[in-house]
């Protein structure tokens, strides 16, 4: 079997008094992609935001890259290698479409502390890029993103988790706002990131969807894990009913 | 360059239709409104801008002045105002902090003798007489830099709204004024400290037909106007404020410190009340407990007319540069057509409302589409 990517053990979430998260195992390996699906509020995005460290979680342990990790925050667990689109969008409305792709690793010409000089051409022209080979139609770069449209601000996001992935990539119901052609698209960007050989985590609603682009599905029920199934070794039906708790005892993903 | 192809489900984009940045409509409303002031002028036989008198050159002189410097000192506040409120903050405290700043200055700014006699104002011995003009400077900007470390710091990490934290500071700063010397002025600076605001270092400029006698404080409201909007712009500074103010959530996720950005900018918005609070004591050769009082809400004024929105993530430095020369030219015209006072005093007020009316009309808008 393949090197394991990320792992992680007994992995908890509390909100007060909401077991959001409860003793999550997960191991994803190299390469494979991984689709987590599960009922409103099972905790997949609650799980996302653990691993990505957006929260810090209330027990358990995570594994990455073969090394035990403890990140204290998004930049962290980024600069590690984890490019994620978040459910709620992680964008800036009044800014263009550079600036949020850059957003939080700007490009400099000079470094200045907080004063440092950006780097504008550049990270315009390797937007243009980035979008090229993703495929993602944007009328016009430099506008302030709020005037498009939820499905092309969706693409922007994906594009810039596209761009800048390495070692994991984590995406929280990509194309939930998405049209038919632009699901397409984003669907193309995923096997292009599976041909790359770049892990994934994929959450979605759309059993479709997953069929199509996955390797491994993995169920959430109530906070917990109550099913991890090779793609071959089931079907639309088992995974709604472990979804929806007519199947399930607990398994170890 | 066209960019027909790059039109998500095949939508055309014609860039020659692209928006218009909004500085344009803010200078598009100072220009009708020295229009308005000119034809209300005409209708009395007098002028607005121009110079009316044989002698002299085109322009009203002696009014481009006053625009100009009763708007320097309230501007340079509202440029830190401005970056507060871009980042989705807001600061009522500048007055106060002009107010608490420009006593404790003019403390270390006196001169021992005044014509002869010891200095009847004196707040300190004879050791804090007659000191460099540095040490009042840095003293100065060292209260306003502690007043806005501690905005940001409230803001930042106890998430009590900006409102009230800023009011609480607005009411507390207020409260070292009248502390200070027990509501007394304190006057009579050294001579280099009044020449500091009542100086001209650029000597008059003459561009054409406007000459500028460059006073200090316009100066120095001009330099620091350029160098912010070049930092909002060009530098990760401004990136992070509007990112900030857009959607803070985002910026958290992007790795941005936004709790030490919000205190980096409250802190600068307080040194730029304090170097305010410099110039208007040097200006008054004096400091009084009341100096300031209402200018925080010139400075939300000025920002706001000049498309500042104060739901953040929005505006410009040259934006709310515009704002102050609207407001600064509102009062001269008024004055122009001999308004009274207290007429002047109302209408600033609806000026304001009217701007707040008009930046949630242009929310509203957007979100309409
Ligand atoms: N910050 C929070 N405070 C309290 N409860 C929370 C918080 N965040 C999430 N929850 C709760 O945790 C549970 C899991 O939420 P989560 O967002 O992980 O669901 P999800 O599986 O992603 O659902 P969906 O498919 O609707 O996105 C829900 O009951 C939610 O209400
Ligand atoms: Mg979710």
């Amino acid at each position: 079997m393949a090197r394991v990517i990320l792992e992680t053990r007994g992995l908890t979430k509390h909100y007060g008094g909401v077991h959001a998260l409860e003793d999550a195992d997960f191991i994803l390996h190299e390469g494979e992609h991984v689709a987590v699906v599960g009922d409103n509020g099972a905790g997949k995005s609650t799980f996302v935001r653990q691993v990505t460290a957006v929260e810090q979680r209330s027990a358990g342990e995570i594994f990455f890259d073969g090394q035990q990790v403890a990140f204290s925050g998004p930049l962290e667990a980024r600069e590690a290698g984890i490019e994620t689109v978040f459910q709620t969008l992680a964008l800036a409305d009044d800014l263009d479409v550079p600036s949020n792709l850059f957003l939080g690793r700007e490009l400099f010409r000079w470094r200045f502390g907080p004063f440092s000089w950006l780097d504008r051409k550049t990270m315009r022209d390797r937007t243009m890029e980035a979008l090229k080979t993703t495929a993602v139609k944007i009328p016009n770069v430099d506008n302030p993103i709020r005037n498009m449209s939820g499905g092309q601000r969706q693409c922007v996001s994906i594009a810039r988790t596209a761009a800048f992935a390495s070692k994991l990539v984590i995406m929280d119901e990509p194309t939930a706002a998405l049209g038919v052609q632009e699901t397409a698209q984003v669907e193309n960007i995923i096997r292009g990131l599976k041909e790359r050989g770049i892990p994934m985590i994929l959450i979605s609603h759309n059993l479709r969807q997953v069929f199509d682009l996955v390797d491994r599905i993995v169920v959430f029920r109530r906070g917990r894990i109550v099913a991890s199934l090779r793609k071959e070794e089931t079907d639309g039906n088992d995974i709604v009913s472990y979804i929806t708790g007519v199947k399930g005892g607990e398994v170890n993903a | 360059m066209t960019q027909a192809t790059h039109g998500l489900g095949g939508l055309r984009y014609d860039p020659a239709k692209r928006n218009r940045a909004p500085e344009w409509n803010v200078l598009g409303a100072l220009v009708l409104i020295v229009l308005v002031f000119e034809l209300l002028n005409r209708m009395n036989g007098t002028s607005f801008l121009f110079n009316m008198r044989d002698t002299g050159g085109l322009f009203n002189q002696a009014r481009l002045d006053i625009i100009v410097l009763q708007v320097a000192i309230t501007g340079i506040i509202a440029l830190g105002v401005t970056q507060v409120i871009i980042l989705g903050g807001i600061d009522l405290s500048s007055g106060s902090v002009v107010g608490a700043t420009a006593m404790i200055v003019m403390s270390f700014a006196q001169t021992e003798l005044v014509n002869g006699n010891p200095n009847p104002k004196a707040i300190f011995g004879a050791w804090a007489m007659d000191l460099p003009v540095i040490v009042p400077i840095a003293v100065g900007l060292a209260c306003g830099l502690a007043a806005g470390l501690i905005n940001g710091l409230l803001v930042a990490y106890t998430k009590i709204p900006p409102f009230i934290a800023t009011l609480g500071m607005m009411v507390s700063a207020r409260g070292v004024a009248k502390w200070w010397s027990n509501g007394q002025p304190v006057s009579f600076p050294t001579e280099t400290y009044g020449s500091l605001a009542n100086g001209d270092i650029l000597g008059t400029l003459t561009f054409g037909l406007v000459s500028w006698p460059g006073q200090n404080p316009a100066v120095v409201f001009a330099v620091l106007a350029l160098l912010f909007q070049i930092a909002m712009i060009r530098t990760l500074y401004g990136k992070r404020c509007y990112a900030i103010g857009s959607n803070e959530a985002a910026a958290r996720m992007s790795g941005i410190n936004v709790d030490r950005h919000k205190v980096l900018v409250y802190a600068i918005a307080g040194m730029l009340a304090a170097v305010a609070a410099i110039l208007l004591t040097s200006k008054n050769l004096t400091a009084q407990a009341g100096m300031g009082v209402m200018y925080e809400l010139d400075a939300i004024a000025m920002a706001v007319i000049g498309g500042v929105s104060l739901a953040g993530g929005r505006g410009s430095i040259i934006g709310t540069v515009l704002g102050a020369m609207i407001f600064s030219t509102i009062i001269s015209g008024f004055t122009s057509i001999r308004l009274d006072a207290y007429y002047q005093e109302m209408v600033k007020g609806a000026i304001i409302v009217g701007a707040v009316v008009l930046d949630q009309w242009r929310q509203r808008k957007r979100m309409r589409g």
